[in-house]
């Protein structure tokens, strides 16, 4: 049986110590939102998720979601636990108190993102999507749609969709076919017709409606990508009764199928067809596209967050088993006399695995969490150019959040596996489950090359090269203030040699790309990582400066974890960073050997 | 009706215990603790008999070191309206306890005290029974079942001969048994509304109670590792080892 701890200690130690993120209260809003307020928030929410959800993350799995005749049946337990959580306000954390929301820190979110996501990321889909559709009706919706939607999303009554897909457009967009014709007899209501496919929470039995926002054509609209506009099509058409609303008449929208597939299989994943369906245009028309990619940060940053999940999850059963596990001897020489065997935590490259782990989930906590507390300075700061230059850097780190993350949460899943050895490979023991679910993350959202394109195509050139200097700067400026000190030295080199590795390969991708854009587009995901493993070393060393300042006073009781953080500070920066060497050599040979063999050839 | 719940901070109940080294306790630094599972019962309790207007306040106290507010505050979210903290650093026993709340319930004047029947640290199952006798009140414990009439109380006890019911006048001192209610996870906005209500601090000495200890605690230890079982062959040979090498029967 899988365990799972959510890891408090460690988010409050970035929270705290790294963060400092009681200085958000100081942002008008978040008056509330001090430091013990957010600690009790993360204890009983890791509560909730280790009691409630966690023990329906393998049955959920097992059983997963049935479909009958259109209608769709969540796991057994699914329904209860999803009372509870939306009874206890968590679908409103960070919504606004204006609609009922509870208006805390975004960072708390993504707090709460990881650790739902490490219990059970089935379950967090529906919650997850329905902020999705939160975000797109507050940022963009009329103050109708705002006082009829929002308060039921909320609450947890209703629940939200994104309908992008098609079966022929997935990434390609601009090919969408839905369309949306202006409905005869009503007032700005339009009648859409299509069909969509792989759409998270599309139908289920958790919530008495469901709030779909779909992306459509108006029939004047523009070829591609700039003739989409965002509709919202409710299941069932609200009614006002008594000044509230309830659901009225069903809409011609309805489920065809649910999806066998990999993993998150509690999470249904629909086709939906629409005929005829009432919608209501959200934002401008043929602005739909520009409307989702507003909130896409938060939505990405969302995938990114389940990524460290399933890393978490997976690296607290692959300790647990590796200190239980018996086999062989350590190399050198016998650790446990009175045992038949040593446990495997003993042998190289099981330890490997476990540190990589480690420093993957501790670094992208602080990463992740970092950008999280960047994004409400990004809303809330009363100065226009802190708002400017925090969401500048959200923008730029975000494909490298969701990509890093994703692509290191399924790697750590499997090594998890592979510290089980067999059985790793066996259902029962949970980890394999990890994998599957772990891999859907690198491929929705944007897949992970399409967020490497965005970094490499979109963000790199950005305001000529500024949104590179807000991370670009600080990071210098950091460098050249810790270099001195002679007990950061060994990750202060290292991680000064990367940086100026990534500077070199930025230019090199920005004056070949120019040229040839296959270049940058062969070099994007080798960008990628290297931009994402310096942006870990940043992170690791204000984590091992923080150690080392603690370890230098009388650090108590907390001695061992300070210690703890330097070590694994090393393994990042020996272990992990060289990897930046490799990724530098590849996007150096250029895309040639790429993109020079005939589509025959192969 | 106003009821007064003391609740404790304890070693969450899903830590593996450890013993200390030097065999004086057991591990408590860096160790996640959590308000005892009794005591949440006995604040779901009362606030569930608020919540049916059978009951105007609720007020939540706690015995301990500063950490305790944290619990308090979870009281708090949980639904109690104010809290009272007794400062203090000592090592608490049963008796001690029993004492400070016996001061508190003279100031607070309270119609029912709820206590969870034991703490899961010493599972020592005192401090209820000791208060009632100190105050002088009835006292029902290890209910399962609680009924408020007009000035008395019906309770369901778990006895060990089955279910025993019991009527009480007011005042009343009770504890809680596992199967009294399920408690709730606090909800987010309440522990938003927690954050605004007040928790009084007063100490031992305020309350003019000596709180030191009246048992010496010799030696800690670790129960001893259970041994491996033999299977019998027969059930003259299980009678046999029940009565010679067992001695039980
Ligand atoms: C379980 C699940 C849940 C989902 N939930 C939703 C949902 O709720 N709502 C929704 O709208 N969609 C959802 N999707 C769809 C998902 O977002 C898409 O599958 C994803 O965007 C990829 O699109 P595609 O499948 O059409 O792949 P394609 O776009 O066909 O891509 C195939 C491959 O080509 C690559 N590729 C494509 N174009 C380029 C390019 N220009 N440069 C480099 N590489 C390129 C891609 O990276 C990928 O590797 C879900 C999918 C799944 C499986």
């Amino acid at each position: 049986m899988p365990i799972f701890n959510a890891p408090t200690d460690d988010i409050k130690f970035v929270l705290h110590e790294i963060l400092k993120c009681e200085t958000l209260s100081a942002l008008p809003g978040y008056e509330d939102a001090s430091a013990d307020l957010i600690d009790q928030i993360i204890d009983e929410g890791s509560k909730l998720c280790q009691e409630e959800l966690f023990p329906l993350n393998q049955s959920g799995d097992e059983e997963g979601c049935h479909f009958d005749n259109g209608t769709v049946t969540t796991p057994k337990g699914f329904q209860q636990a999803y009372d509870l959580f939306t009874e206890g306000g968590w679908v409103g954390l960070s919504c606004d108190p204006e609609y009922g929301g509870m208006g805390l820190p975004q960072l708390v979110n993504f707090v709460m993102q990881e650790i739902i996501s490490a219990a059970n990321m089935s379950f967090g889909m529906y919650p997850g999507l329905s902020q999705g559709a939160y975000d797109a009706i507050h940022l963009h919706g009329s103050d109708e749609q705002k006082a009829l939607y929002l308060p039921k999303i909320i609450e947890g009554k209703w629940s939200g969709t994104m309908n992008l897909t098609e079966p022929h457009c997935g990434t390609d967009l601009g090919l969408i076919r839905t369309k949306a014709d202006p409905a005869p007899d009503e007032d700005g209501a339009y009648l859409i017709t299509g069909s969509k496919i792989y759409i998270s929470a599309g139908e289920h039995d958790l919530t008495e409606n469901i709030v779909h926002l779909v992306l459509a054509r108006l029939p004047d609209a523009p070829e591609g990508v700039k003739g989409i506009s965002l509709f919202v099509v409710p299941k069932f058409l609200p009614k006002e009764d008594n000044g509230d609303w309830t659901i009225g008449e069903r809409n011609g929208v309805s489920c065809g199928s649910i999806e066998k597939k990999m993993g998150i299989k509690a999470s249904a994943t629909c086709v939906m067809n629409y005929e005829n369906a009432k919608g209501w245009l959200v934002g401008a028309p043929h602005k739909g596209l520009r409307a989702m990619f507003t909130m896409m940060n938060a939505a990405r940053l969302g995938v990114g967050m389940q990524g460290l999940g399933m890393g978490e999850i997976a690296y607290q059963n692959a300790v647990a088993f590796a200190k239980d596990r018996l086999q062989m001897r350590a190399l050198d020489g016998t650790k446990y006399p009175d045992k038949p065997a040593d446990p495997i935590i003993v042998h190289p490259d099981v330890r490997k695995m476990l540190m990589t782990g480690k420093a993957f989930t501790e670094g992208a906590r602080a990463l992740s969490y970092w950008v999280g507390m960047q994004l409400d300075i990004s809303e809330k700061h009363p100065d226009p150019a802190k708002r400017e230059e925090a969401e500048e850097l959200v923008a730029l780190l975000t494909p490298i959040i969701k990509a890093y993350q994703t692509d290191m949460g399924s790697d750590v899943a499997n090594m998890a596996v592979q510290v089980h050895g067999g059985h790793g490979f066996i259902w029962e023991y949970g980890v394999e489950q990890y994998v599957r679910d772990a891999r859907i993350a690198q491929i929705y959202e944007g897949t992970n090359g399409i967020q490497a394109l965005d970094l490499v195509g979109r963000k790199m050139s950005k305001k000529y090269g500024r949104l590179l200097r807000r991370f670009f700067h600080p990071l210098a400026a950091y460098i050249e203030k810790t270099q001195s000190d002679e007990a950061l030295q060994e990750f202060v080199f290292p991680l000064a040699k990367a940086f100026a590795k990534l500077q070199q390969a930025t230019v090199m991708i920005a004056t070949k790309g120019l040229k040839d854009p296959n270049e940058a587009g062969a070099a994007s995901t080798d960008y990628l990582r290297m931009f994402a493993l310096v942006a870990m070393g940043y992170m690791w060393l204000q984590m091992a400066e923080k150690a080392q300042e603690n370890l230098a006073g009388d650090a108590g009781e907390k001695t061992e974890f300070y210690e703890t953080k330097l070590q694994t500070a090393r393994f990042f920066f020996q272990k992990m960073l060289p990897e930046t060497d490799a990724r530098f050599k590849t996007i150096l040979a250029g895309a040639d050997s790429v993109m020079s063999l005939k589509a025959e050839a192969f | 009706m106003k009821i007064l719940v003391p609740v404790k901070r304890v070693i969450d109940a899903y830590v593996k215990i450890r013993v200390k080294l030097d065999e004086t306790g057991v591990e408590t630094q860096n160790v996640k603790m959590s308000m005892n599972p009794f005591c949440e019962i006995a604040v779901e309790e009362a606030i569930r008999l608020k919540e049916a207007g059978k009951a105007d306040e609720v007020v939540a106290v706690s015995a301990g070191p500063d950490a305790c507010q944290e619990t308090l505050r979870t009281a708090l979210a949980i639904g109690a309206d104010k809290a009272i903290h007794i400062q203090t650093d000592a090592d608490l026993q049963p008796l001690a306890i029993a004492k400070l709340l016996k001061g508190v319930a003279e100031s607070e004047n309270p119609d029912l005290i709820i206590l969870g029947k034991q703490a899961i640290d010493g599972d020592n199952n005192q401090t209820g029974q000791m208060l009632s006798a100190l105050l002088g009140w009835p006292q029902g414990t290890f209910i399962s079942s609680l009924d408020i009439e007009d000035d008395s109380i019906v309770i369901t006890r778990e006895i060990d001969g089955g279910l025993q019911t019991l009527r009480l006048n007011r005042p009343a001192v009770l504890t809680t048994d596992l199967r009294l209610n399920e408690p709730r996870y606090p909800s987010l906005p309440n522990m938003m509304k927690a954050k605004k209500k007040p928790i009084d601090t007063t100490t031992p000495e305020t309350l003019g109670v000596d709180v030191s200890p009246r048992f010496e605690t010799l030696k800690v230890s670790e129960p001893p590792a259970r041994e491996a079982g033999v299977k019998v062959d027969s059930v003259d040979a299980l009678i046999d080892k029940l009565k010679n090498e067992a001695k039980v029967i």
